[in-house]
């Protein structure tokens, strides 16, 4: 369970997921390999609030989106929106109000449009299923003003476009604009700029940010990235192997990450502020997805793996005010029931395992 | 406009080297028309064989090029001399004409339909029950010969069950009009003929339609048609179908030349007056200014379908139109 601290009221909660697994069958008919794509995680998203969804590819991050916006069904566990259930949503009026207040954006700009039609028609298709009030002339407005609030000028020019006219980042923009014209209540933004060059990233990261201030949605940011994930993000979930090992505040997780995954894609980022520190030695196996069984997924890369991290799939711990990692080695910030304070507070706790970990 | 333009333009061009490879080929085999139909006859009358050359037109001693001229003049103005019973050879094509466009043009328009609907619904549900035996069934089929499946079809349903005709267009004796139990007559007779195409060329167009389908069924815009809340039909049909059909329809115009050639064989199988049967006994008659003039019906046929093929993709696919 994630520990929530008292200050985020529950009633802020926008989304929790409780178990969320899904599993996909390998092969044949006959064949009972199972590929592990997420198992159990816990999460939640609260208002206004913007989660990164950190991790290598193969983690489960996609398919997370992917149950998300119901795209697949999961094999086990729950999503609950605003409370309710979101798999016991049968009739489609009810289907459509999630859908509507939950589109998600794609990675792969250049094949998520249509390339048959043009630009306007994703916006007004997406105006007629999920705004129904709204006349022909009334559409054709809001999708020049979610066009203008994205960047794309002039909206009317834009509007009569088709995809195949348009570049990457421009489609991405057109991806967001589809995605605000339903005016979403959380945008499920899949690598919205991993396929895009990084001159364009930081104009498509501040659109996300100014959505968030201006339009008051929240937005689930996955991405392999970090560094990105610290301009954005509020919080932050590590994912590996199909597991959220952990997750906390952006400022806390990148500070004092617990995890050792956590660590070791943070030691990838280069920061000029600090020297340099060797980074620790990293057997670079993938993980194992496909019937993976007990026991930690990450031992086989971890340098401070024990006996008991090969039976046992640690459980997300908490590690300090809404910080949770899934880690038998990691050491809480929490010491004594004391919460702990500053980062420097921190440095000084004493803990024999805490040496063995990043000494 | 400027791509239609273009096809336009390309689809002349195609058809003068069409007329021009149909004025060559008759003239460097050897013989001509008069020599042809007098071929059966030894110590031939040179007066009988000059009449008849004069008759067909037939002048090898004028200049190729006048010729030439003379020859492209006659083809745009329809005048394609006369056949070897005298008959002038338009008014035969004509009198010919709608029973295969009525027999071949259905059949090949309801086999595509077919085709690209079990290609598209297989895909859809892949691995299904549909999946599992429409699509495999229709191909062994289509690897039949047509006449094979015609003979088998008349054995079976005109020889043996006697439901139906076992050959010709409409019944003996029955005057051609248009009432209704002239065409119910007329639809009784092509049954046979026409659903031996169809199950022959249905199974061309699956496994492509099928595959293209499966391709863009994995695109992320059909995800994204999914995560909006469009139903499932928008999805099969505005998403998918529609971007898995383009090549499909380039494919449907060169098929075109093995769906000619095979009904040309059900027409002789099932002795149905059209065309390809009138091609059958030109070429028994040697019958040479009926073959030229047939030679390009069925070019032309062909032509035109791949303009039609390309004018659809234009429009079905804006990317086409503009480049």
């Amino acid at each position: 369970m994630i520990s929530t601290p008292a200050t985020v009221a529950d009633d802020n909660v926008l989304l929790r997921t409780t178990g969320l697994t899904r599993h996909f069958r390998l092969g044949g008919l006959l064949s009972r390999r199972m590929l592990h794509a997420v198992d159990d995680l816990d999460m939640v998203i609260h208002e206004r609030e913007i989660v990164a969804l950190v991790g290598e590819s193969g983690s489960g991050k996609t398919t997370v989106a992917r149950l998300l916006a119901m795209i697949y069904p999961p094999t086990r566990g729950d999503i609950l929106y605003r409370g309710r259930s979101v798999h016991k949503l049968h009739s489609r009026k009810d289907v459509l109000w999630y859908r509507g207040e939950v589109p998600m954006v794609f990675q792969d700009p250049y094949s998520a449009m249509n390339p048959v039609f043009r630009v306007a028609h994703g916006v007004m298709r997406n105006l007629k299923l999920h705004r129904r009030d709204l006349d022909g002339a009334q559409r054709r407005e809001e999708a020049e003003r979610v066009f203008d609030i994205v960047g794309l000028n002039p909206a009317a020019d834009m509007l009569r476009k088709f995809p195949y006219e348009m570049s990457g980042g421009q489609r991405q923009r057109v991806g967001f604009a589809q995605a605000l014209a339903v005016r979403p209540k959380l945008i499920l933004a899949d690598e919205p700029v991993s396929m895009l060059d990084v001159s364009i990233r930081a104009g498509i990261l501040n659109m996300m940010a100014r959505l968030r201030a201006e339009e008051e949605t929240s937005i689930l940011y996955i991405t392999h990235d970090i560094a990105s994930a610290r301009y954005v993000a509020d919080r932050i979930i590590v994912m590996y192997a199909g597991h959220a090992v952990e997750q906390g505040p952006t400022e806390v997780v990148l500070s004092r990450p617990k995890h050792p995954y956590t660590r070791l894609l943070l030691s990838a980022v280069p920061d000029p502020r600090e020297k340099a520190v060797p980074v620790s030695a990293d057997s670079g196996e993938p993980p194992r997805v496909i019937d993976p069984g007990e026991g930690c997924r990450f031992r086989q890369r971890c340098p401070y793996a024990i006996d008991k991290c090969a039976t046992v799939t640690p459980l997300p711990r908490p590690m300090g005010p809404a910080h949770d990692a899934a880690c038998h080695v990691a050491v809480p910030d929490v010491v004594d029931g004391d919460e702990a304070g500053t980062a420097g507070e921190w440095r000084r706790t004493p803990a024999p395992a805490d040496q063995s970990l990043f000494g | 406009m400027k791509y239609v333009s273009r096809r336009v333009g390309l689809f002349l061009i195609t058809l003068w080297a069409a007329l021009t490879v149909n004025f060559i080929i008759p003239r460097v085999m050897p013989g001509n028309e008069a020599t042809a139909v007098l071929a059966t006859f030894r110590d031939v009358n040179p007066a009988a064989l000059h009449a008849l050359q004069i008759e067909f037109g037939v002048n090898v001693h004028q200049n190729i090029l006048l010729t030439y001229v003379q020859y492209i003049g006659n083809c745009l103005t329809g005048q394609f001399g006369l056949t070897a019973q005298r008959v002038p050879v338009l008014t035969e094509i004509i009198s010919k004409l709608p029973w295969t466009l009525g027999l071949v043009g259905v059949t090949t328009i309801i086999a595509f339909a077919i085709g690209t609907l079990v290609g598209v619904l297989g895909a859809w549900r892949r691995g299904g029950k549909l999946d599992g035996l429409l699509p495999p069934m229709l191909f062994i089929v289509a690897s039949f010969p047509v006449f094979f499946v015609g003979l088998l079809l008349l054995y079976v349903f005109a020889v043996t069950l006697n439901w139906l005709p076992l050959s010709s267009n409409y019944s003996i004796g029955l005057e051609p009009s248009l009432s209704l139990s002239f065409i119910g007559d007329v639809l009784v007779h092509a049954v046979l003929p026409g659903l031996s195409l169809v199950v022959v060329t249905a199974g061309l167009w699956i496994y492509s339609m099928r595959n293209n389908m499966i391709t863009t069924l994995a695109e992320d815009y059909v995800k994204m048609g999914r995560a909006k809340g469009l139903r499932s039909w928008r999805i099969m049909v505005d998403y998918a179908a529609r971007n898995a059909i383009l090549p499909n329809l380039t494919g449907f115009a060169m098929q075109l030349g093995y769906v000619l050639g095979g009904s040309i064989l059900v027409e002789y199988t099932f002795s149905y007056p059209g065309l390809g049967y009138l091609f059958y006994t030109s070429t028994t008659d040697h019958d040479l200014p009926l073959m030229q003039a047939l030679f390009l019906v069925y070019t032309l046929a062909v032509l035109v379908c791949v303009l039609l093929a390309d004018l659809a993709t234009a429009g079905l696919d804006p990317r086409t139109r503009d480049a």
